[in-house]
């Protein structure tokens, strides 16, 4: 695969603080590549160094082929980039703001495409401060896409939104890499990173501490598969112990916790039905990338 | 050339857009001239060497321009700009920041230069001023003590760690200049003792430079020097305090 975006041995700190502590990675063209970790983890320096608003310490970077520090002109007529607590004038309407970025590249995308394909036809003439936080959000990533770019940045996109919106914004950026661009994503949320990514980078206290497709970090940990239910009826969930692949039954109140191995739900479901203990809730807990920040780190990513 | 005027053009949209920083600008020294011009009249004066009160003041008015787009106007703006987070969004695309600075720059320049239009037709037509003795020169005069203070706006703005406390130190700054500077009352109606006082006032200079092209007098070479060393001076101070974020 080609690669667009290649860091090597990044390092930057800021006095005595290291930011971002010797990391590599590449990034192919096409991929959605997610950056995780807690804030404060050194993600931000990450994309800042990579697209030339920082300069690291030490370490090579190269984004398109270009050198960021010295060619970073270049490099963002080519690249979009949305940045976290970015912000336009607040009386700067919708299609102005497209308008001025617009004068800043020697190529652009039609701007009333642009505002037709992320829903702001209706918003053009309402000033910045006046949009809701998708809308915002949606007039970043309007601008992020102006220069028909390779490479789009998005850093902390749905920060502030609420569920809904994050879903249509998860929605949005699928579309950006249907466009065939390459996206580098950077996340608190993993649920983010899992659902979007091709491949995600966890970091933590500035280091790399894992990268992988999320199907292949979940599947590394191993972990035992665990099934849910309530029960009400005095039925002694002790009984499903027996159950092949079982390896203990937890129970707390009404709460029972069966762990195994897969194929577990099939035959915890199996044995209840035989047993005639119907409960409504009975589901599978998924492992996720949450699990794997957990296990490698050894705490909680939200504390 | 492009990006630069389509910023300059979106800035002075977005300036009508705040009537405050207009008002501030354009109306205070208007009303000023209204009132002193209808309280004094314009009849000539020995105090003023043979000048009349509007005559004088006129400058004045222009050195208050030149104050507040400097000390208040472009620091709050500058201000806004970095807490906002509107550089960061201008860094991420292909356009120096330097680009974005001038243009605020130009615009208020530009507001400047209308309020001296504004100010030389009311006050004609009104108090009968007497126009300056050589148009050029006094615009010349006009602009170049409008970039040097707003080197001293870069300093400020570096310095503040709000656009609120920009506010406030512009207005702590300009407020003795109004009165001590020679800038909204001729310095000549002052006791010896603050005259004196204003002799440490940068905007006095400003004032002064441009009365004496005005009244045909040359250009002031003190004032010139001073304003050069200013300039000077706050370039230097804000490469080392000016902040992108």
């Amino acid at each position: 695969m080609e690669h667009v975006i290649e860091v090597r041995n990044l390092r930057k700190s800021y006095g005595q603080t290291v930011a971002v502590d010797d990391i590599s990675f590449q990034v192919g063209r096409g991929e959605i590549f997610a950056v995780v970790g807690p804030n404060g983890a050194g993600k931000t320096t990450t994309v800042e160094s990579i697209i030339g608003l920082r300069k690291p310490d030490s370490g090579a970077v190269s984004v398109l082929g270009l050198d960021p520090q010295r060619e970073g002109f270049k490099l963002r007529e080519r690249i979009g980039v949305q940045l976290q607590q970015a912000a336009i004038a607040d009386r700067l309407k919708v299609w102005e703001a497209l308008d001025l970025f617009a004068a800043f590249y020697p190529h652009t995308v039609s701007q009333e495409n642009l505002l037709e394909q992320w829903g702001l036809t209706e918003k053009r003439n309402t000033a910045f401060a006046k949009l809701s936080g998708g809308q915002k959000q949606r007039l970043f990533i309007a601008l992020a896409l102006l220069n028909d770019p390779e490479v789009v940045f998005l850093d902390e996109l749905t920060t502030g939104l609420d569920p809904q919106a994050r879903r249509n914004t998860w929605d949005m950026v699928r579309e950006i890499r249907e466009r065939g661009k390459t996206v580098m994503l950077v996340t608190h949320f993993m649920d983010e990173a899992e659902y979007l990514a091709d491949r995600v980078a966890i970091i933590d206290g500035g280091q790399l501490i894992a990268l992988d497709t999320p199907q292949a970090l979940i599947a590394g940990l191993n972990q035992e598969s665990r099934v849910h239910f309530t029960t009400t009826n005095g039925f002694d969930p002790a009984s499903l112990r027996q159950i092949e692949g079982v390896s203990s039954v937890q129970r707390d109140g009404n709460l029972v916790t069966v762990f195994g191995s897969e194929p577990l739900m099939a035959r915890v479901a199996t044995r209840l039905a035989e047993s005639h203990v119907l409960p409504s809730d009975l589901r599978q807990e998924r492992t996720t990338l949450e699990d794997v920040f957990l296990a490698r780190t050894g705490r909680a990513l939200r504390n | 050339m492009k990006p630069f005027i389509k910023l300059t053009t979106t800035e002075l949209k977005l300036y009508f857009r705040e009537p405050v920083g207009l008002f501030f600008t354009l109306a205070f020294p208007l009303i000023l001239l209204l009132i002193f011009g209808s309280a004094f009249g314009n009849d000539p004066t020995p105090m003023f060497g043979g000048f009349g009160s509007v005559d004088v003041s006129v400058p004045g008015y222009i050195g208050l321009m030149i104050g507040t787009a400097g000390l208040i106007g472009l620091p709050i703006g500058l201000a806004t700009y970095r807490d906002q987070g509107i550089l960061r969004r201008f860094r991420a695309a292909p356009v120096h920041p330097l680009l974005i600075l001038g243009a605020q720059i130009v615009v208020h320049l530009m507001l400047v230069l209308v309020g001296v239009a504004m100010l030389m037709i009311v006050g004609k037509l009104l108090f009968d001023l007497q126009l300056p003795a050589n148009l050029v020169a006094v615009i010349a005069a006009t602009l170049f003590a409008g970039v040097a203070f707003s080197a001293v706006s870069f300093v400020i703005a570096g310095l503040v760690s709000s656009a609120r406390v920009a506010q406030a130190v512009g207005m702590a700054l300009l407020l003795p200049m109004l009165f001590l500077a020679g800038s909204a009352m001729p310095r000549e109606t002052l006791p010896e003792g603050m005259q004196r006082i204003g002799d440490f006032l940068p905007l006095t200079y400003v004032v002064e430079l441009i009365k004496d092209l005005w009244q045909g007098n040359g250009w002031n070479v003190t004032a010139l020097i001073v304003l050069t060393a200013i300039l000077g001076i706050g370039l230097l101070l804000s490469t080392r305090t000016f902040r992108w974020e």
